[in-house]
């Protein structure tokens, strides 16, 4: 651990609420594309049996 | 020039007969001054201090909302398709009812600032720096909140979108606004303040035509 | 005009302005980008928390300075790229400016966020409050909410396509009313100490504190990219999904 000084609550403090706001921030990008690309599959699933007209 | 005066002696006539709206928006401005006092406390010498920003606050939230009726009125009853194929441009139908505006609504809200100035103790040097500053600033605002009422036009009626989008837009003229009137931390900025002022809402009239026309525009297709 | 055979040649900016090419060369991207992003925020943490020295006036709360002015910087960053997707979707009509300024909006406000947040910790051991209401941190603060109104904006639309230019028209007003908001706030008061970075005539602070913030400004630029690419994909799937759905609603069913 590097010598923080007095006032290394704050220095932690900023390093973790970043870090944890930064995975959030990848997981949920991430995580919304899956569920969209989840989506469209099963809607174009749906259209197939419409499509053979 | 006639179909602009046409449109201004329109918007004045439509804004006389719906006389009850703007009663309530009255009402609205100077409730929000009278509950101040409830707020922070009966003392005289603190409302006589913060006084000229609760009138200057009171009258943003009440043109803001004023301003939500500008074009939902006419998009309601087709009169805006009806502009898009008119003989003036669309930017100076936006311009004409801008006047009307500041002539029907922000007018009587001035009319009824003394009434602020009596309920928070204000001096009469000070109304009177208020009214100046108003005058000054209420076109720029009432053009930034054109641009947020033609972008929203289609939206919700009554939605707080449209001046939600506006209001952090509206920051510096509330600061030079208030920066005309309070006395000043160094010599001569209040002046500096009212010049900033007057060259804001001249910048904010001059291009909320094109931005409230092209929004509109965009609105209906 | 020549017949229906003859087709004019792609040019490279129709192949990057297509969705589906857009989605076939950012892919490739994704994992190269990633493995960078990775790389610089290791170096630029070691740098930050270890390999450099302690500031003679701040003592150790410099090192919030390293993870506070990337986000600042991209805060205003991805504006700039808003505004100028808002004027390739106002101008051009481009369906890849519409994608790039939904997609960047919740990504700018998140790093403003990001900024506040470390420049309220910052501020704390040194002005000894939490909060204060200097010039940098108000401005940062309006351009949170300006961020928020665009993202409202775009939710309050169910045309997405129409709300695209009405946005950008936003975005654009917004544009110009940023220096505007500068110029006001710090008229209105100053705090904050003044920009020691990028001072003309040279950067004031030494070499052993430059290193770490350049390092973590392109590490958190980085990051921004592949966030940025990974959103604009969802969102080309989404107007996917939107418009199949649209399609569906109009065929007859069997």
């Amino acid at each position: 651990m590097p010598a923080l000084g007095p006032h290394a609550a704050f220095i932690i403090a900023a390093y973790v609420g970043v870090a944890l706001v930064t995975f959030v921030l990848i997981a949920a990008v991430v995580l919304n594309g899956r569920a969209k690309r989840r989506r469209l599959r099963e809607l174009e699933k749906l259209r197939r049996p419409e499509a053979r007209q | 020039m006639t179909g602009f005066a046409a449109v201004v002696r329109r918007d004045i006539r439509l804004a006389v007969a719906a006389g009850g709206d703007l009663m309530t928006l009255l009402l609205f401005f100077v409730l929000v001054g009278a509950l101040m006092p409830f707020a922070v406390g009966p003392d005289k010498v603190l409302l006589g201090r913060i006084a000229p920003g609760i009138v200057w606050i009171a009258a943003v939230l009440a043109l803001l909302l004023g301003l939500d009726r500008l074009f939902m009125s006419d998009r309601e009853d087709g009169s805006l398709r009806a502009f898009r194929n008119a003989d003036i441009a669309m930017e100076a139908i936006v311009f004409a009812k801008l006047v009307a505006f500041w002539l029907t609504v922000i007018l009587p809200l001035l009319l009824a600032v003394p009434i602020h100035a009596l309920l928070l103790g204000m001096s009469l040097e000070t109304l009177g720096r208020t009214l100046l500053s108003l005058l000054i600033g209420t076109p720029g605002l009432m053009s930034l909140g054109a641009i947020g009422a033609a972008i929203t036009v289609g939206l919700r009626r009554g939605g707080l979108i449209g001046p939600v989008i506006i209001l952090p837009l509206a920051v510096p003229i509330l600061i030079f606004g208030i920066g005309a009137v309070a006395p000043p931390p160094a010599p001569g900025a209040d002046r500096a303040a009212l010049f900033f002022l007057a060259a804001l809402s001249l910048v904010l009239s001059a291009i909320a035509p094109f931005a409230a026309g092209l929004a509109l525009r965009l609105g209906e297709d | 005009m020549a017949s229906t055979e003859t087709v004019r040649p792609m040019r490279w900016y129709d192949r990057l302005g297509h969705p589906g090419a857009f989605l076939s060369w950012s892919g490739r991207l994704i994992w190269p980008l990633a493995g960078v992003t990775v790389l610089l925020f290791v170096w630029g943490l070691w740098l930050a928390l270890y390999g450099s020295p302690e500031d003679y006036q701040m003592g150790a709360t410099v090192r919030i300075m390293y993870i506070h002015v990337p986000n600042a910087w991209l805060s205003q960053f991805v504006y700039g790229i808003m505004t100028v997707a808002a004027i390739g979707t106002l101008v051009w009509r481009h369906p890849m400016a519409d994608v790039t300024m939904k997609a960047a909006a919740p990504l700018g406000a998140v790093f403003t966020l990001m900024a506040l947040f470390t420049g309220s910790l910052w501020g704390r051991p040194t002005w000894g409050t939490f909060w204060e209401w200097d010039g940098r941190l108000t401005s940062t603060l309006i351009l949170f909410f300006i961020y928020l109104g665009l993202i409202a904006l775009w939710a309050a639309f169910d045309d997405k396509l129409r709300a695209a230019r009405l946005v950008a028209v936003l975005t654009l007003v917004g544009a110009i009313n940023i220096p505007i908001i500068k110029f006001s706030v710090d008229w209105w008061n100053t705090l904050h100490q003044p920009a020691s970075v990028f001072v003309a005539g040279g950067p004031k602070m030494p070499m052993n504190i430059l290193m770490p913030l350049f390092v973590m400004l392109f590490a958190f630029t980085f990051l921004f990219l592949l966030l940025q690419i990974l959103a604009m994909r969802s969102e080309i799937v989404t107007r996917r999904i939107d418009a199949l759905q649209r399609k569906m609603a109009m065929e007859p069913r069997a």
